[in-house]
C-alpha cells in the first residue's frame, strides 16, 4: 500500500489547522508540523510499542487519553498536547521511571545527552515524590566494545526492535516480567559470549539512556549517532 | 520455505525428544508453535535446559532470546530442574491409561503422599505426568530418573522408588 494512495485527513492539535495522510500516527503529523509531545520508546523507522504512554494526549469529545505514537489520525480530531492534567500525568511517569532503578545523572555517560532526562527538564520536574527502590542490578561489560548498565535501562525496547527490526540478529529481549523484567543477550548470557550478536552497535545508538554505551566514555561523553535509522528503515520497507 | 531448512537431529539419543519433534512436526515447523513447544518440553523433561532452548531455536528459526522470554514470562515453564532427588514420570497417554498408568499413579500418590506435579514434603521425590512418550508397545511406561520401566505395574514401580531412596539413606 502506498502512502500516497492514502486519504488525506484534517484535523487540530493545540488548535491549529493541520493536514495529514489517514496513515499516519497524530505523533508523526505532530512532529511533521513542529508541534512536541514528549516520548521516550518510539523512534522514526522502528515499529511502534507503546510502553513508556509519555505521549498520552487528549483528544477531545472522549475522556480517555490515547498514545499518540500508537493512535491513527482521523478526520476532525481534535487533539490537545499540553494540559494541567497531562502534565501531571507526564511526571509522574517520570517519576516511576526514575524510581525504578538507579538514575544517577552525575555519574552517568550519558550526563546532558539522556532523553529521560531531558524530558524530566522539559517537564519540569524537580524532584520524585515516590520512593527509590535502587535495585542491585548488574553490569555486563564482557562485550568487546560496549556496555550494558541494567540500572539505568527503561525497558524501552528500542534495542529488541533496532536488533530485530533493522540487523535482524534479534540479539535482544526482554525477560521475565513486570519489576523483574530484563533485557538479555541470547539465553540470558554474557553479551560478549553472544553468538548471534554481529557488534553493529545500533542498539548502543538508539538508546534513549546511558543504559547501552561504549567502552571508555567517562561520564557525559556518550553521545549518539542516530543517522543510520532513516536510510535503513526505508530500505527495510522497500525490501518487504 | 519452512522446508528448506535444514533439521538439526536432537541434543541426544533420549527418547523424549520424539516427542518434542511430534509437536514441532504437528504444526509444520512454524514458529508460531514455540509455547506448544516448550509445553512438550516442559512435559517431558520436567524443565527447559540450555540444550533444548538451542534445539528448539535452530529448528523453528525462532531467535534464541525471544526463546528466553517466552519461557521467563510464564510461570508455568521453569528453566531449572525442580529440587527434588528423584523424578518420576508417569504415563498417562492414551495407551498406559489403559494398560493401567492411572492406577500406577493414583498409588504413587497414595504411598508416597504426593500430588502429581509436586515434590514430596522430604525433598526426595518428584512425581510427574506426561502425555505419551512414544513408545507405546511398552505401556505403561514410568520413568525413573533416567531410568525407563517399561510394562510396568504398581508394585513393581512403587518397590523400585523405595530402593533408589533406600539407597541414598
Amino acid at each position: 500500500m502506498s502512502r500516497l494512495s492514502q486519504q488525506v485527513v484534517t484535523l487540530k492539535i493545540d488548535g491549529r489547522d493541520v493536514g495529514a495522510r489517514s496513515n499516519e500516527t497524530i505523533l508523526e503529523v505532530a512532529h511533521e508540523n513542529d508541534i512536541n509531545i514528549p516520548s521516550l520508546c518510539s523512534v522514526e523507522g522502528l515499529s511502534v510499542v507503546g510502553s513508556c504512554r509519555l505521549c498520552l494526549v487528549e483528544v477531545r469529545g472522549t475522556s480517555e487519553l490515547v498514545s499518540a505514537c500508537s493512535t491513527y489520525v482521523r478526520e476532525g480530531m481534535d487533539i490537545v498536547t499540553h494540559s494541567e492534567r497531562l502534565s501531571h500525568y507526564r511526571q509522574t511517569i517520570l517519576s516511576l521511571f526514575f524510581s525504578e532503578r538507579n538514575h544517577l545523572c552525575a555519574v552517568c555517560v550519558s550526563n546532558n545527552h539522556c532523553e529521560l532526562q531531558g524530558q524530566a527538564q522539559a517537564l519540569g520536574l524537580s524532584h520524585v515524590e515516590v520512593a527509590y527502590r535502587y535495585p542491585q542490578l548488574p553490569v555486563d561489560a564482557s562485550h568487546e566494545r560496549f556496555v550494558i548498565d541494567h540500572n539505568r535501562c527503561i525497558l524501552c525496547t528500542r534495542c529488541v526492535r533496532v536488533c530485530d527490526e533493522i540487523e535482524r540478529a534479534h540479539t535482544w529481549d526482554v525477560a521475565g516480567r513486570g519489576v523483574q523484567a530484563l533485557v538479555i543477550t541470547d539465553l540470558n548470557e554474557p553479551w560478549g559470549s553472544s553468538e548471534t550478536c554481529t557488534s553493529c552497535g545500533k542498539c548502543v545508538q538508539v538508546c534513549p539512556t546511558g543504559a547501552l554505551f561504549e567502552k571508555g566514555k567517562a561520564v557525559a561523553e556518550m553521545s549518539r549517532r542516530r543517522r543510520f535509522l532513516p536510510y535503513l528503515a526505508k530500505t527495510k520497507e522497500k525490501s518487504s | 520455505m519452512k522446508t528448506d531448512i535444514a533439521r538439526i537431529p536432537p541434543p541426544s539419543d533420549d527418547k523424549r525428544w520424539r516427542i518434542i519433534d511430534t509437536t514441532m512436526r504437528r504444526y509444520g515447523y512454524d514458529s508460531h508453535c514455540l509455547i506448544e513447544t516448550l509445553h512438550s518440553v516442559q512435559e517431558a523433561f520436567g524443565s527447559l535446559d540450555d540444550q533444548a532452548m538451542h534445539y528448539i531455536s535452530a529448528t523453528l528459526g525462532v531467535p534464541l532470546s525471544q526463546i528466553y522470554g517466552v519461557a521467563t514470562f510464564y510461570h508455568l515453564f521453569t528453566l531449572k530442574p525442580r529440587e527434588a532427588h528423584h523424578t518420576c514420570v508417569i504415563c498417562v497417554g492414551t495407551s498406559c491409561h489403559i494398560k493401567g498408568g492411572a492406577t500406577i499413579l493414583s498409588a504413587i500418590e497414595k504411598t508416597f503422599r504426593v500430588k502429581a506435579g509436586q515434590t514430596t514434603a522430604d525433598g526426595t521425590l518428584y512425581l510427574q505426568t506426561a502425555r505419551c512418550l512414544g513408545s507405546c508397545g511398552l505401556a505403561p511406561v514410568v520413568v525413573l530418573n533416567e531410568e525407563t520401566l517399561s510394562k510396568a505395574n504398581q508394585n513393581n514401580v512403587i518397590q523400585r522408588i523405595q530402593e533408589i531412596i533406600r539407597h541414598d539413606a
